[in-house]
């Protein structure tokens, strides 16, 4: 790409993934920028994997104060409350992952998130053109409407711009991508072909009607919806629910589940009930879904490997990790 | 989050990791932040610069360090109460006997080559404690649970055969590019920089009397006022060029093949260009000898870039002569080393040059690296996700929750629409000669092969043995430890030199051999087949073992190859003398219909210092059965399947 090469530097360095993906991949790789917002477990995991990966810049944005739960599946604050007094969780975050690999930017950009202000729209605050900046977007712990907002952002810019969110409850976590039109080459046998694939919006994956939804999918797409549907219409921040909203989140299913004509036992009170009380984070559930959220983001920057098609779910109690393609049928117009 | 139970166990439980590389890394710190507090962390390696993109637990300023000791202090920071443990040492010294394996709940493997695997999967059996086993390449992983008798164990699988090539393949008739690596690296290479009494084919066998075989020899010796220029070009001439026509007059070889096109010098670099280069390398004398590299001398900078093949000759040349002026000392001694930049580029060169003669493509020195150095593909990502996976795996062994246990496979196209596929356990192989009393058959001339090639063929080589003892009846032939007296020792080395039908007692058809480790407390019993005659290309061993994890016959499926780009094939199919291989992998199943395919995946395996291979790529089909279950109830059609929820 630009005919520029990697320095002497960058191919030690980089050796063994650049035996993975090629040299032009970890050229795009190194001229890429991130944007990070949201720093739990599962985003924590995914900094180190891209920052590891050697992409140009990554900016990070939380502007939370450090709190033991933050911490619980944070491996990049040293334990010691003298360090962290008075800094952004998004600041402390900052030092430890600059440290990891000397050749990629680290900056923080604060405001936007206001996590416990309900009535801020977050992220969304922040104009269209700060967005311009960016070959990729993830956002995580952010309420439906913040998702949407920004998702509608990244689709305005004039240049493709990559969204992704995610997000891990109990042993569960959900990968939303959002590539637009994503054009990359395939190699079919001794052959290289072109392959389009045309990703649908978050707001027009999730209104896609439950009854046209792929055959069996995923339990926890459908629980998700619902739980993100309680969040919003009860003014909640993304994630702070408890055991004591079960009896509400069941209405809610039911109502939802009736709309959509679907049976309520797709989803079981078993899931919804981990969902809601499981806020904790559980370590290998954020390293693994922050791995393949990784994977996806460098797959799409790098033009290497088919990257997936729009939704990955994880459940540690049976250890599937799928992927689901929910987009509006085309009949359907 | 974890349940109130998971966390019990965790906090409670004492666990044994071996490897603290790529996968080690990553486990160590899934470990930490999950509630462990007791951990300890085998690894004999230091840290190197190919590690930082993954390891990231390691900085630059750490290149050197042990890995165990370093990750312990990086964990620290970020848990630091809890109790982390280091050795920076071999898993299979002695000190990590059956009782130092006995004292943990589990064993969690981030090893990098077949070798210690085997060790720490008998240590498990033998203490009787679970191994979570595991391994990653490029996008690819998985992660496997070893209980004894209620899961197969490590080696109840076959694991794929290393690869080697037909000598002839190699020293006349080379059809790819690993050929021309493998001449380049393994004869070349040793020839004029190593061991100059190992046995080399380097030279064609000639069909030719006339010229005597000392004639050949002086090829390759310096004469004592030479000047280095015309001996780099006399070695260049007699490889590519005498040696060329040499096997061309062999008119038999190249009824069906392309015939190769003799090279010599004058005809790639005139004679004033050389010199010339001759004296840019006195002006590149001065540097510091750790990094002289041709490259740099003759200003070529990208090892991604394909070099002519004048460029190739002039790179040969440059890095003969650098390893005269620059490296005396350590000529007759050298072993090629992946990390050698001047190694490499001598062998990239050499290889270059044999494939244009051959009419095969020519490759980048950075292509060349990987195929000589066995390097293995390695991203954090898979190495995160497979440490994620094994700790699941590990909670539910603590659990003792044997139903739910899973080995994954972490893959890189989705397979009905999985990218993490779990499949139950398979029993364990009532073959197995290392989980099971299995006798092993041995075909073997007992009057031509000393109880020396046993040794080192069979027993180390192929069953895996660190400290072997090796019985006929009640009498030993051969033992190893540190308790001998001088006479055993003197007893034992004797008998290493006799054959077999020659050592007291004699062995012969019939005869039943006990082979035992103590360290890893495994016996097993040898029959002895006499065989008169063996296939020197077929059988270069001289002796055949079965009753053992022999792979089973292979069945190429072009529908069954997982594509993992096209660098790896080369890679996979390599032959190397010492290999730094990370993160190995050995098995991915495809699912297709009623059969239930594996994929051996550019599996690698570092065995040290003995001429070891890595793996091609095989596929193998074993036929679907009951014990398999299916695990997406998409495929009801399917009647060899039972749902699983």
């Amino acid at each position: 790409m630009d005919g520029e090469e990697l320095t002497e530097q960058e191919t030690a360095l980089y050796d063994r993934q650049i035996r993975v993906w090629g040299a032009d991949a970890q050229r795009r790789l190194s001229k890429s920028h991130i944007l990070i917002s949201g720093l739990k477990g599962t985003v924590i995991e995914f900094c180190k994997n891209i920052v590891l990966a050697g992409v140009g810049s990554v900016t990070l944005n939380d502007d939370r104060i450090v709190t033991e739960e933050l911490l619980s599946a944070n491996f990049l604050i040293p334990s010691d409350e003298n360090v962290y007094s008075g800094k952004t969780l998004a600041e402390l975050c900052c030092d430890s992952l600059k440290d990891f690999n000397p050749m990629v930017r680290v900056s923080v950009e604060k405001g936007g998130s206001c996590f416990h202000n309900l009535l801020c729209r977050e992220l969304s605050n922040f104009h269209v053109d700060f967005f311009n900046k960016f070959d990729a977007v993830v956002i995580s712990s952010c309420s439906l409407l913040t998702k949407k907002t920004v998702n509608e952002m990244c689709r305005k810019l004039l240049k493709r711009t990559a969204f992704y969110t995610v997000d891990c409850r109990d042993s569960c976590g959900e990968i939303f991508v959002d590539l637009q039109n994503y054009i990359y080459s395939k190699k079919k046998g001794d052959e290289t072909v072109e392959c389009l694939l045309e990703y649908p919006s978050f707001e027009e994956a999730v209104s896609v009607p439950w009854r046209s939804l792929p055959r069996r999918v995923s339990k926890l797409y459908l629980a998700m919806r619902v739980i993100e549907k309680f969040e919003e219409l009860e003014g909640r921040i993304p994630g702070e629910t408890s055991a004591a909203d079960l009896l509400n989140v069941q209405k809610l299913r039911k109502e939802l589940c009736d709309t959509h004509s679907v049976d309520e036992s797709q989803i079981p009170d078993a899931l919804l009930e981990r969902l809601l009380e499981g806020t904790r984070e559980f370590p290998p559930v954020c390293a693994i879904v922050g791995g393949i959220l990784g994977q996806e983001v460098i797959k799409a920057i790098s033009g290497k490997g088919d990257p997936l098609k729009n939704f990955f779910f994880f459940d540690a109690t049976d250890g599937k990790g799928i992927i689901e393609d929910i987009h509006k049928q085309k009949a359907e117009g | 989050m974890a349940s109130e139970q998971q966390l019990s166990a965790i906090k409670g439980a004492k666990v044994l990791m071996v490897g603290a590389g790529g996968i080690g890394c990553e486990l160590l710190k899934t470990l930490a932040l999950s509630g462990f507090k007791d951990i300890h962390i085998i690894d004999m390696d230091t840290i190197e610069v190919s590690n930082l993109n993954r390891q990231f637990l390691f900085r630059q300023s750490h290149v050197g360090q042990s890995k165990a000791k370093v990750a312990r202090e990086a964990v620290l920071k970020f848990r630091p109460h809890i109790s982390i443990t280091p050795y920076h040492a071999n898993v299979k010294d002695p000190d990590f006997n059956v009782d130092f394996f006995k004292q943990f709940n589990v064993v969690l493997n981030g090893l990098d080559n077949l070798d210690a695997r085997r060790h720490v999967n008998r240590l498990c059996l033998a203490a009787g404690v679970p191994l979570v086993e595991s391994g990653t390449t490029g996008f690819l992983g998985q992660v496997t649970v070893h209980v004894k008798g209620r899961s197969e164990c490590y080696e109840c699988q076959p694991k794929p055969a290393p690869k080697t090539y037909p000598v002839c393949t190699i020293t006349s008739t080379p059809s790819k590019f690993v050929h021309c690596i493998v001449w380049a690296k393994d004869l070349l290479f040793v020839k004029l920089f190593g061991d100059k009494n190992q046995e080399n084919d380097l030279n064609v066998r000639s069909s030719d009397a006339s010229s005597s075989s000392q004639q050949v020899e002086d090829a390759f010796e310096r004469g004592k006022d030479e000047d280095i220029e015309q001996y780099g070009r006399r070695v260049y001439d007699h490889v590519f060029g005498y040696n060329i026509e040499l096997a061309l007059s062999n008119e038999e070889t190249w009824k069906n093949r392309n015939r190769p096109r003799p090279i010599y010098m004058k005809d790639v670099i005139p004679i004033e260009l050389i010199h010339r280069n001759g004296n840019q390398v006195k002006s590149s004398v001065d540097g510091d000898s750790s990094s002289v590299s041709a490259m740099s001398s003759l200003g070529l900078k990208n090892p991604q870039d394909l070099w002519s093949l004048k460029e190739n000759s002039t790179i040969f040349l440059e890095a003969l002569k650098l390893f005269f002026l620059k490296r005396e000392k350590e000529i007759g001694n050298l072993c090629f080393d992946k990390d050698d930049q001047l190694a490499v580029e001598f062998v990239t060169a050499a290889a270059n040059i044999r494939a244009s003669s051959f009419g095969i493509p020519l490759h980048s020195l950075f292509e060349a690296k990987g195929i000589a150095g066995n390097i293995v593909h390695a991203v954090a990502t898979t190495n995160a996700i497979i440490a994620g996976l094994i700790v699941i795996e590990a909670i539910k062994v603590l659990q003792n929750d044997i139903k739910n246990y899973r080995m994954t496979y972490c893959l890189e196209h989705p397979t009905r629409k999985m990218l993490l596929m779990p499949v139950e356990p398979f029993e364990p192989n009532k073959s197995c000669y290392v989980c099971s009393e299995t006798p092993l058959t041995l075909e073997i001339n007992t009057n031509r092969s000393k109880l020396r090639d046993l040794v080192d063929k069979i027993v180390k080589s192929k069953l895996g043995m660190s400290l072997p003892l090796i019985m006929h009846g009640s009498d030993l032939l051969y033992e190893v430890g540190d308790d001998l007296d001088k006479d055993e020792v003197a007893n034992y080395a004797a008998n290493l030199e006799k054959v077999l039908s020659g050592l007291p007692p004699p062995v012969m058809g019939g005869t039943i051999l006990t082979v035992e480790d103590l360290q890893q407390e495994l016996k097993c019993s040898i029959n002895i087949k006499h065989r008169e005659e063996f296939d020197e290309e077929k059988e270069p061993d001289g002796m055949i073992l079965s009753g053992w994890t022999q792979p089973p016959a292979v069945e190429k499926n072009g529908k069954t190859s997982i594509d993992n780009g096209e660098s790896t094939s080369s890679a996979s199919q390599a032959t190397s003398l010492e290999t730094e291989v990370d993160d190995d992998l050995q098995i991915i199943p495809v699912q297709t219909g009623k059969k239930r395919k594996f994929l051996d995946i550019a599996s690698s395996d570092n065995l040290s210092v003995t001429k070891e291979t890595k793996i091609k790529r095989k596929a193998e089909e074993i036929d679907g059965n009951k014990d398999f279950v299916m695990l997406d109830d998409e495929n009801s059609e399917n009647s060899k399947k039972k749902g699983e929820q």
